[in-house]
């Protein structure tokens, strides 16, 4: 599986024309898009190309990843980047299992799917629902590092990541703060 | 390395063989070394210097850290948020000493006669040490030289970090007097060939401007300078032999390559920190001594102590930015002294102490998730963070023991680590979680995250020294009771676990029994 970066503006995302994206997210309602073998953002900034999960899976644990660990300021592209590992022959029938499940709880809450609910408390009720099975606490273990290890994401926390090659900061403000 | 570097013959059985490179047999190596005896040490891991180490949390814990399997039971928390990774330490030519903090506190007085101190303690197994501060005194003062801590020997203490400056005003607003920025072996000022701490931050990660003393990058090449240090890298021992006298007589080790190999030795000194000394010392068992090396009395491997630690993270309202410069970069005394009014024996520290995001996301609440975890992430830049570290009490129970279902890649019994908190060890930890909070609160934190311990980095204890043979595993000297040309020079053979960091103890350990064993040898004792 690869997950590709597009500027917002760019036309063609892994041969999918950004008019043909932009439909199916229409038709589709939702997050993403779910296309033949993708998912890919609204605006078509990035896509992941699923190699053996189902797209509707990959689409769903993407929102899980997020509901699991929820910043609001970072982008749908770093959740994807942080379970695409679980697209791989081995880890499927785990992942499916485990997503089929969790659409089955949203379906005893009243919704058609996960995806369908549309607030975080509801999905966030059903991930309670099934936090202690080994499928969510594979997810979740994993967003430990798969998500916060990625440096792009670092400058939303504040953090600076190394400093060595920069000197360090007893010249760039180790001892800065102002409103002690 | 030295140009000169020393090469011994495995049949040489005239050396000493030193298991381990970290504080303890580093420095053992390197004292022996300098007073002309051969020395074989033995690492398991490999050989980094700054310029390999990395300023970043999980690359350097990939480059550093001890991660072969080991398993853990009993009530902590560690069993069930870490279970195959009880001790954050390191494998590698200097061990430990390359990711330690550089606190460097004496122990208090009182701490060495922890039994006749605190009295007898339901479900403790307490002692006093065989030794006390004034025996300690001389060799507490050559161990603050050799690592060139700040606030001795007129070296100025650090400069305080944004982190610190939080918790001074939080401390002294709560009334805490005895705030600053600690007695750290790290450079102040250029010293020993070593330059000036640059606030870099990354001090758990391996110094890369050798500001921090570690073992790694003084003792151990300046024992190799004397040609008398020989240092076998990627060397794992497995098993300790003896003669039909019960002496030991040589170490076999997995050499880098693969090879099961045997050096011969006069004397065999174990430094694997207290999690692999017991693991050797038990693995080594015979028919003459079928309950491991060492173990007449049982107590190989028990009184497994870690300290009483926790983490107290707070939010303000405005950033903070922890991470910028010296990750332990001041402490709160007032609280480390014994005063059981408070509900528990023994005392406490409090350092600050920063983690990177990673390693935040990691540890600060492990297994937690949904917004009351990412919201205190969102306001990372605007945290501070102390660490509590203090006295632990002994139990026979807690103990390192080979658990024969986990086999290591070379198919021996991992080590397994049980640990339950001792009601003193949660009453003391809940009392320091509350003056965190009272600390970060009298500094105007709108939020305080207490957090739970992280895999242990104080390992102590698991070859205790004790008067009587009956009571320990090793003596006054660090020699075991039961074979003489047997000693133990790490953490483990702490009596009891004070509220100080142990490095510092360790260093000065090492160097006094540096100085017995060449007398003991001059003497042709051993």
């Amino acid at each position: 599986m690869t997950v590709a970066h597009n500027s917002p503006s760019g036309s063609n995302v892994r041969g999918l024309t950004r008019r043909g994206l932009l439909a199916r997210a229409m038709a589709a309602g939702a997050t993403f898009v779910v296309g033949s073998g993708f998912v890919a953002a609204r605006d078509a900034a990035w896509a992941v190309e699923t190699t053996t999960l189902k797209p509707a899976t990959m689409a769903t644990l993407i929102q899980m990843a997020r509901d699991i660990y929820p910043h609001d300021r970072i982008a749908d592209r770093y959740y994807a980047i942080a379970v695409k590992g679980y697209d791989t022959a081995e880890k499927a029938q785990m992942v499916e299992e485990g997503i089929t499940g969790l659409n089955l709880v949203a379906k005893a809450q009243g919704f058609d799917d996960y995806l369908s609910a549309g607030w975080e408390k509801d999905r966030v009720t059903m991930l309670r629902m099934i936090e202690h099975t080994p499928f969510f606490q594979t997810v979740r273990a994993g967003l430990v590092t798969g998500l916060y290890n990625q440096k792009e994401i670092w400058p939303v926390f504040g953090y600076e990541g190394e400093s060595f090659s920069h000197g360090g900061y007893i010249e760039r403000g180790f001892n800065d703060i102002d409103w002690l | 390395m030295a140009d000169n570097v020393a090469k011994f013959e495995h049949d040489d059985a005239s050396v000493v063989v030193v298991v381990g490179t970290g504080a303890g047999g580093g420095v053992l190596a390197n004292e022996l070394a300098q007073r002309g005896i051969k020395v074989v040490a033995l690492e398991a891991g490999g050989r980094y210097l700054p310029e390999d180490y990395i300023n970043d949390e999980w690359d350097s814990f990939a480059q550093l850290s001890w991660g072969d399997m080991r398993t853990t039971s009993g009530d902590w928390r560690i069993a069930r948020d870490f279970a195959n990774l009880p001790a954050w330490i390191v494998k590698a030519v200097g061990g430990t000493s390359i990711h330690w903090a550089g606190a460097s506190l004496r122990f208090q007085e009182h701490e060495f006669r922890a039994l006749s101190t605190y009295g007898r303690v339901d479900g403790a197994n307490l002692l006093d040490w065989p030794i006390t501060l004034s025996d300690l005194e001389p060799y507490y003062d050559l161990a603050e030289k050799k690592l060139g801590v700040t606030r001795t020997n007129d070296w100025p203490g650090l400069p305080g970090n944004n982190n610190y400056l939080v918790l001074e005003k939080g401390a002294k607003a709560a009334g805490y007097s005895k705030v600053s920025t600690g007695r750290m072996a790290i450079n102040s000022v250029d010293n020993d060939d070593r330059m000036a701490c640059q606030q870099t931050g990354f001090c758990f990660q391996g110094c890369k401007w050798g500001a921090k003393w570690s073992a790694a990058y003084t003792d151990i090449p300046r024992g190799e300078a004397t040609g008398n240090l020989e240092v076998r890298d990627h060397c794992h021992a497995t098993r300790i032999e003896h003669d039909a006298d019960g002496k030991v007589t040589g170490v076999r080790y997995i050499d880098k390559d693969g090879t099961e190999q045997l050096q011969r030795a006069r004397i065999v000194a174990v430094a694997g920190n207290s999690i692999e000394s017991p693991r050797l010392l038990l693995a080594s068992a015979s028919e003459r001594y079928p309950d491991g090396l060492a173990n007449s009395s049982g107590q190989v491997g028990r009184n497994y102590m870690r300290h009483t630690t926790g983490s107290v993270y707070a939010i303000f309202e405005r950033p903070v930015r922890m991470w910028r410069g010296t990750t332990m970069a001041g402490i709160v005394q007032d609280e480390a002294h014994h005063d059981p009014s408070r509900g528990f024996v023994g005392g406490y520290e409090l350092e600050t102490l920063s983690l990177g995001v990673p390693f935040m996301a990691a540890f600060m609440d492990p297994g937690g998730w949904g917004r009351e975890f990412t919201s205190a992430l969102d306001s990372y830049e605007n945290m501070a963070g102390m660490w509590i570290v203090g006295e632990d009490l002994p139990q026979e129970t807690n103990r390192i023991t080979l658990n024969p279902g986990e086999k290591d890649r070379f198919g021996l019994p991992v080590a397994n680590v049980h640990y339950d908190d001792h009601p003193n060890d949660i009453a003391m930890r809940n009392h320091a979680y509350a003056a965190g909070e009272r600390i970060y609160r009298a500094a105007g934190a709108t939020r305080v995250l207490p957090t739970p311990p992280y895999p242990s980095t104080h390992n102590l204890g698991t070859n205790r020294m004790s008067e009587n043979p009956r009571d320990g595993v090793v003596n006054k000297w660090g020699q075991s009771h039961d074979i003489p040309n047997l000693f133990v020079s790490d953490g483990s053979v702490f009596t009891t676990s004070a509220a100080e960091n142990p490095t510092l103890t360790i260093v000065a350990l090492a160097i006094r029994q540096a100085e017995h064993i060449a007398a003991e040898m001059e003497k042709g004792t051993l």
